[in-house]
């Protein structure tokens, strides 16, 4: 079980968060304009690294605050997180 | 005479106490504080398993959770365990127990008839043969053989429990390097948790003769442990495994219980550090014919011997590769048990170990081995030879005590992804990397003395506390003034060639010839070499057996272990139950049911309940006799007609506030929500990025920078989390705020042409006439005392209204509505009504006649889309060419050809009139049913460019049957929605 | 492929077995250069390289392991063969690979315990069972048998099934040609007929990187050298990422680990494969008497062989729900293994904008029983430069036109 460092509560349970993804994804700043390719490479194409990767979290049953965390996606160690910074440009 | 084994005098064992039980039918006695394996013991009984796939007489052959022979099936009837540990399972009155293999009966059983063919079923034999005429024919003989004992067929009537725990340091094993450590953290005041997975403390000071400063061990044991218990903080866990290390060090402990409640209990333990003090495990010999029962491991038989008083045979002989096994000859010499002879693979043996047993008579072969056993249920004799394999005579004996070395106990370590590598000078695999998180204490980490184990017992524990921000305290530390010897220099693994097998799992009944085979077919990886032979892979896991397993794959292709490896070390360390994982979480405890706020009302009206998206929800309200459809057909009517109530409180409800909440919404819904004027609503969906539909319902404007918006009920929790991230992540320059009302807020829809009948003497300070409250708009006012919202939407194709009100006055407000609405015939309709009247008008019932991949122009938003300019979520997907296929599949009505004939929801559809399959669908019936207020068949499908062959007639398939159909528009009744705005 | 038989069997035990040869080919470097190369010598990889030496030969093959041949998900999945997928495209594609392993023992010359004894889904709602009897109507329309079954026939299907428990179940759907398969032996056999056709396996050799020229790769740079080809193949599920990134690429995958579990074996005691959605569960009893349970999947990006104990616990909560005999039996072992997710979980196989570099991935959870259609279709597709027919919907393009394959969506899950 993950122990999920939340930066406004601390180490909680896995159980408390849900998953959310990279950290910071790159929305066109004008989808009409995108192409296809660009759309779908926002939309699905992932870096997905082994190793030390940026990725959301919600804290669902505690403070209810998405943050931004680094976790080795090998040994699933944390470093320690914060607010999530340049989400969707819009 | 009962228990010839027993011993006068000595052990741990109860004797006021005596206990019978059961083997095979046989009635046995034993004491309390024996295992069922001591009393078989003390009874003389050694023969209990037959093999798992040659079905060879299996002794007990350890006395720990290692133990890979002794398989019995413990209890009866719902109660009935396979393959429990015959040296696990605590000795209880009335205890009955039976062999799992053997047919007509173990003492004589058919299935040895493998064994005298073994030739013909070498390790990998399945994969070579059973291919004609069809592995169809054999796999169910092949079935029947496998498996060990048998599941219970009934309910578990056990109990299980489930602790959480957060601690300071986890103590694995309360030997004595744990219990020394546990004494030093709890000193300094460390939160510490001790388990130990015997029913007492000490370790191998219960299994060895040992003084420490002067007094019997045990003194020093119930000393630690007493002060121990003494000491707030400190818990102290007893008859608890270790089973598994997950990440960031969360533990899950197992305890029996023992006169509790409960059969078992899972811990689940949070420890900042976790001390491995779990000692090691001795290894078997593999020699020619080292199965049979009375061969057991050297350690155990000191145990039977020190901790039950039970002698395991009267004339022992001993084989080893180190000096631990001489301590056996050394206790069975002193408890009267002959020892026959001491057979050493190593050249040298220490001179004061040759001078003690010279002393005791007993002689020493160094530089041999056993060459042969022989004895059927029972060994009889062994047959000594030299390294050249030169015969060095024969012994008769009825124990063969044996010792391979020893395996420190790492696997918690590796768990953790802890590394291992192979110590030559200890022949065993140590840890080669310690994870983070784990201090490592006693002979885990290597064969030391009792002496070094306190030692690293407090060193370890001193590590934890100065890691952990704790003063370490002084301790003074016992002398080991007697103690067992230690294993010394251990020989090398020898593997001889013999006519007799050679086992190197005794559980699974892998021979050296096994291990020969895998490498000759190219099976030399480890793993290769495990998946080929199953070494390792029996319920034992390879604990007695991994290390000489390893060491004849390095033997036989010539390679040192160190270039071998391991096999990687899985949890759990031991066989976990499944209820005690699943803890009691299971039956009514599986999921919480959600009740409705006034679900007493509904109960009361005989409401017929169903769970949706976890929510008891009415499903139809059948009067005295009635049967469910008749009254979903009744409760449908009343509201075309009359009146109904329908209790829509699990619908979502998310208030979205602040200066930007319209731009919010905006940038989310398809449709306009600029636009929108306070006091009005719209009905919109939600699209993800990917431009399909997750979730629909209605929004309101209560202000102008206040929003309520509705979702469906099981989709509450997906859009709040949406919105929440959109809001915290993505538009954080966004003022604005959401909130999840749902359960504060009650919702009771009233529907139909006298609705607004019933509602407007009841609802004060809100004009409800249709110029005032037209549809689609929203006000507030008071039903009774209760302060309301009252919305009108309408999913029934009725005037409808929703009002809104606090959760705790539901029960109360449907009473009075149900109450003053009598003269009207208000009627409670449930779910079912509600599906059949939304049918009837087309509207489309999000997850029912959408799916994952319906997007809006498959259901009639296309335009609405189109024209909106600014983006919103998913709008761009919406222009791509899989979008754009004119071929997609459209949201239509559909009704029977034949007026008789009911449409099946979930047939699929072909256009025209079609015969022949496998075709390529054109699409399939979502919603259908008999529509009592129309009086015919109607449904809902989605069909391939369905809108441009509206009036055409398609073919259903459904299972083999076959019907024709004709696609209509999908709003079946009142098209012009006259009913709305009345 | 000959030489395993009964008959054989006998012959070699008068000789105490001593006769039988390897059953593939040691190679401990690989040579300097191949017509293909492939990367990862699981059951995909192993498969591609044995239709393309047997079906499209003469051509020089080699397959570069990283480490023990089958070590992957070949080696760490429960082992279900099935063929009940909603849409035409997935239908078509896992029902060629049903067929394959219908005869894939006699093809291979190895006992691969091909069981088909059915798979049953449960419903634990009428609005469930009306999806399921969508999904079996489809899977009709595609040629491919289905059943509706009801609790009566449930309850004498799979006898300890718990038909009333939280979310009693009113029905299910079955595929009876479903079933198992061994895995080990799958790759095994893989691997010996490969080998037998002159396929190069190569354990313990590292892809380390590509060199690149142009739009193409002219070789593999491995701990065993250097090794160029014309055509180069990744079918490396758990590293696809990983593999992609050293020849430029960026996938549609994110990896996450999936699984599961077995019991201490017993006597026959479920003789079909039972999932259910809702409990979220899938059970099945090997050969071998082990229950084999797995559940849902971890729900964050892993590359860790090990499943967490939420989802482990969960599980067991589950398979004691569905099936309360199940309640004292003891759990001997837990792994997972790291899936390659595409967005709309159906695999990713063909070309890519590598000129000469082809991918197989994207197989999620199920790549086990796609592996004799993956690889006689992938080894179509290197042979001819061009998808092979049934993968053509499994393009990489489908991301960018939207024209996606989802079979989760497909049972009215919007995810």
């Amino acid at each position: 079980m993950l122990r999920i460092p939340c930066p406004w509560c601390g180490l909680r349970d896995q159980s408390e968060f849900r998953y959310g993804g990279p950290a910071e994804r790159q929305r066109p700043v004008r989808p009409d304009a995108a192409s296809n390719e660009e759309w779908s490479a926002y939309l699905f194409y992932r870096d997905n690294p082994r190793g030390e990767y940026r990725e959301r979290w919600w804290h669902e049953y505690g403070c209810r605050q998405w943050f931004a965390v680094t976790r080795d996606t090998v040994t699933h160690e944390f470093a320690p997180g914060g607010p999530v910074t340049g989400g969707r440009a819009e | 005479m009962s228990q010839p084994f027993r011993l006068r005098e000595g052990g741990r064992i109860d004797r006021s106490r005596r206990l019978d039980f059961r083997f095979n039918g046989r009635r046995l006695e034993g004491h309390a504080g024996d295992t069922l394996a001591s009393a078989l013991l003390a009874n003389g009984v050694h023969f209990v398993a037959r093999s798992f796939k040659y079905h060879r007489p299996r002794g007990i052959y350890t006395a720990g959770e290692e133990e890979p022979s002794a398989l019995v099936e413990v209890g009866t009837g719902d109660r009935r365990t396979p393959s429990c540990r015959a040296t696990q399972v605590p000795l209880t009155a009335g205890l009955t127990a039976r062999s799992q293999l053997g047919w007509p009966y173990p003492g004589f059983d058919l299935g040895r008839v493998f064994d005298f063919t073994h030739r013909l079923w070498p390790a990998g034999f399945y994969n070579k043969t059973f291919k004609w005429p069809g592995w169809n024919v054999w796999e169910p003989m092949i079935r029947r053989l496998a498996g060990l004992g048998h599941a219970p067929r009934e309910r578990d009537p056990d109990a299980y429990e489930q602790v959480n725990l957060h601690c300071d340091l986890l103590v694995c094993g309360a030997g004595p390097a744990g219990l020394a450590a546990a004494q030093v953290a709890a000193r300094a005041g460390l939160r510490v948790v001790l388990a130990e997975q015997d029913g007492d403390f000490g370790g191998t000071l219960n299994q060895d003769a040992i003084e420490l400063g002067g007094m019997p061990s045990g003194q020093w044991v119930a000393q630690v442990t007493q002060e121990l218990g003494a000491t707030p903080g400190v818990v102290l866990l007893p008859a608890t495994t270790v089973c598994g290390v997950y990440d960031h060090l969360v533990t899950t402990l197992l305890q029996r219980g023992e006169n509790t409640s409960w059969r078992e209990c899972l811990w689940i333990v949070r420890p900042r550090r976790i001390l491995l003090a779990t000692g090691a495990i001795e290894q078997g010999l593999v020699f020619p014919g080292n199965d049979r029962p009375g061969i057991m491991l050297a350690s155990a038989v000191r145990q039977y011997l020190n901790r039950y008083a039970v002698a395991c045979g009267r004339r022992v002989v001993i084989a080893t590769n180190n000096d631990s096994a001489y301590q056996t000859a050394l206790d069975c010499h002193r408890a009267g048990i002959e020892v026959a002879a001491i057979v050493d693979s190593r050249s040298e043996v220490r001179e004061e170990l040759r001078g003690a047993l010279q002393d005791a008579g007993v002689p020493v072969h160094p530089g041999s081995r056993i060459g042969a056993t022989r004895g059927g249920r029972r060994v009889r004799a062994v047959r000594i030879e030299g390294a050249d394999g030169s015969s060095r005579g024969g012994v008769a004996t009825d124990l063969l005590a044996v010792s391979g070395g020893w395996a420190p106990r790492v696997h918690l370590l590796c768990h953790a992804r802890g590394r291992l590598h192979y110590d030559p000078a200890q022949r065993c695999f140590v840890a080669a990397r310690v994870p983070y998180g784990f201090v490592l204490a006693g002979s885990v980490s290597g064969m030391a003395g009792l002496q070094t184990a306190l030692v690293s017992g407090v060193r370890a524990a001193r590590q934890a506390c100065r890691e952990l921000g704790f003063a370490p305290p002084s301790t003074e530390l016992p002398i080991a003034t007697r103690s067992a010897l230690e294993p010394g220099v251990t020989g090398e693994a020898v593997f001889a060639a013999s006519r007799q097998r050679q086992w190197i799992d005794l559980a699974h009944d892998v021979t050296l010839h096994d291990a020969e085979l895998a490498v000759r077919e190219g099976f030399d990886a480890v793993e290769h070499f495990k998946r080929f032979t199953t070494s390792g892979m029996a319920v034992d896991q390879g604990k007695t057996g991994n290390l000489n397993a390893f060491s004849a794959l390095a033997a036989i292709t010539g390679r040192a272990i160190e270039a071998i490896g391991t096999t990687t070390y899985r949890p759990p360390y031991v066989p976990m139950t499944l209820g005690a994982l699943a803890s009691a979480g299971y039956g009514e405890r599986f999921a919480p049911r959600r009740y409705l706020p006034a679900h007493v009302v509904h109960r009361h009206l005989g409401a017929h309940f169903q769970d949706y998206g976890g929510w008891q929800r009415p499903e139809c309200y059948p009067r005295e006799g009635e049967s469910p459809r008749a009254s979903i057909e009744r409760e449908c009517l009343a509201v075309r007609n009359g009146v109904g109530v329908f209790d829509n409180s699990p619908i979502g409800k998310i208030e979205v506030r602040g200066p930007d909440a319209a731009e919010f919404l905006h940038r989310v819904y398809l449709n306009d929500v600029h636009g929108l004027e306070t006091g009005c609503i719209r009905y919109g969906p939600i699209l993800n990025e990917n431009g399909v539909i997750i979730d629909d319902g209605v929004f309101a404007r209560l202000a102008p920078d206040h929003f309520l918006v509705n979702t469906t009920s099981g989709g509450l929790g997906r859009i709040l989390g949406l919105f929440e991230e959109l809001q915290q992540c993505d538009w954080p320059d966004l003022q604005v705020v959401t909130d999840d009302v749902t359960s504060k807020w009650a919702n009771f829809t009233v529907a139909g042409p006298l609705a607004r009948d019933l509602l407007a003497p009841l609802i004060r300070g809100l004009d409800l006439a249709p110029q005032a409250l037209p549809h689609m708009r929203l006000g507030t006012g008071f039903l009774g005392d209760l302060p309301v919202r009252v919305l009108r939407v309408s999913f029934s194709g009725e005037a409808s209204y929703e009002i809104n009100l606090p959760a705790d006055a539901a029960a109360q407000a449907l009473g009075l509505l149900l109450d003053k609405g009598e003269p009207l015939g208000v009627t409670p309709y449930g779910i079912e009504a509600l599906m059949l009247l939304r049918l009837e008008k087309g509207y489309l019932h999000f997850g029912t006649d959408t799916d994952g991949m319906t997007t809006p122009d498959d259901v009639g938003w296309g335009e609405i889309a189109r024209r909106k300019p600014a983006d919103f979520l998913g709008k761009r997907s919406l222009a791509r060419p899989g979008n754009l296929d004119p071929g997609r599949r459209q949201l239509v009505g559909i009704v029977p050809l034949a007026a008789d004939g009911p449409l099946t929801p979930g047939a699929h559809l072909l256009l025209g009139d079609s015969r022949r399959l496998p075709q390529p669908t054109d699409g399939w019936i979502t919603s259908a049913a008999w529509s009592p207020t129309l009086r015919r068949h109607i449904g809902l499908a989605l069909v391939r460019a369905g809108r441009s062959h509206l009036g055409e007639v398609v073919t259903a398939f459904d299972l083999g049957r076959r019907q024709a159909a004709r696609l209509v528009a999908p709003t079946f009744f009142d098209p012009q929605n006259e009913r709305l705005r009345t | 492929m000959r030489g395993y038989s009964g008959f054989s069997l006998l012959r070699h035990a008068v000789g105490g077995h001593r006769g039988w040869p390897r059953a593939w080919r040691q190679v401990d470097r690989p040579a300097a250069r191949y017509d293909v190369v492939i990367v990862g010598a699981g059951g995909h990889g192993l498969a591609t390289a044995y239709y393309l030496a047997c079906r499209h030969g003469p051509l020089r093959v080699a397959v570069l392991e990283k480490g023990w041949l089958g070590g992957g998900n070949s080696g760490r999945n429960t082992q279900i063969c099935r063929s009940n997928y909603f849409h035409p495209e997935s239908g078509a594609f896992y029902e060629r690979s049903l067929v394959l392993y219908e005869n894939l023992s006699d093809e291979l010359n190895f006992n691969l315990m091909f069981s088909p004894r059915g798979m049953v889904e449960l419903a634990h709602s009428t609005e469930e069972l009306e999806i399921f009897r969508r999904w079996a109507n489809a899977m009709r329309m595609n040629g491919i048998d289905s059943e509706v079954l009801d609790r009566e026939q449930l309850r004498r299907q799979v006898p300890g099934l718990n038909l009333d428990g939280r979310f009693p179940i009113v029905g299910g759907f079955a595929q009876r040609r479903a079933g198992l398969s061994r895995h080990d032996a799958v790759v095994w056999a893989y691997a010996r007929a490969a080998s037998a056709a002159g396929v190069d396996i190569v354990q313990d050799c590292e892809v380390t990187g590509f060199d690149i020229s142009g739009a193409r790769i002219q070789a593999v740079q491995s701990n065993r050298g250097r090794v160029s080809a014309d055509r180069f193949a990744l079918c490396v599920a758990g590293h696809s990422s990983h593999l992609a990134a050293m020849a430029g690429l960026r996938l549609p995958i994110e990896s996450i680990a999936l699984q599961a579990m077995v019991t201490e074996p017993v006597k026959p005691l479920l003789d079909t494969i039972v999932t259910s959605a809702v409990v979220h569960v899938y059970l099945s009893q090997s050969d071998r008497g082990e229950i084999v349970i797995g559940g849902g999947a971890d729900a964050f990006n892993s590359y860790a062989q090990r499943g967490v104990l939420p989802v482990m616990r969960e599980t067991a909560r589950a398979a004691v729900e569905l099936m309360p005999c199940l309640g004292r039996m003891r759990i001997m072992r837990q792994w997972a293994g790291v899936c390659d997710m595409a967005p709309d979980v159906s695999p990713i196989v063909g070309l890519t904008p590598v000129e000469n570099l082809y991918l197989s991935t994207g197989w999620g959870t199920g790549g086990f029983k796609a592996i004799p259609a993956g690889g006689e279709t992938l080894a179509w597709t290197i042979a001819n430069s061009r998808p092979h027919e049934l993968l053509r919907p499994f393009q990489l393009d489908r991301f960018a036109s939207g024209c996606l394959i989802d079979e989760g969506a497909a049972s009215g899950v919007a995810h």
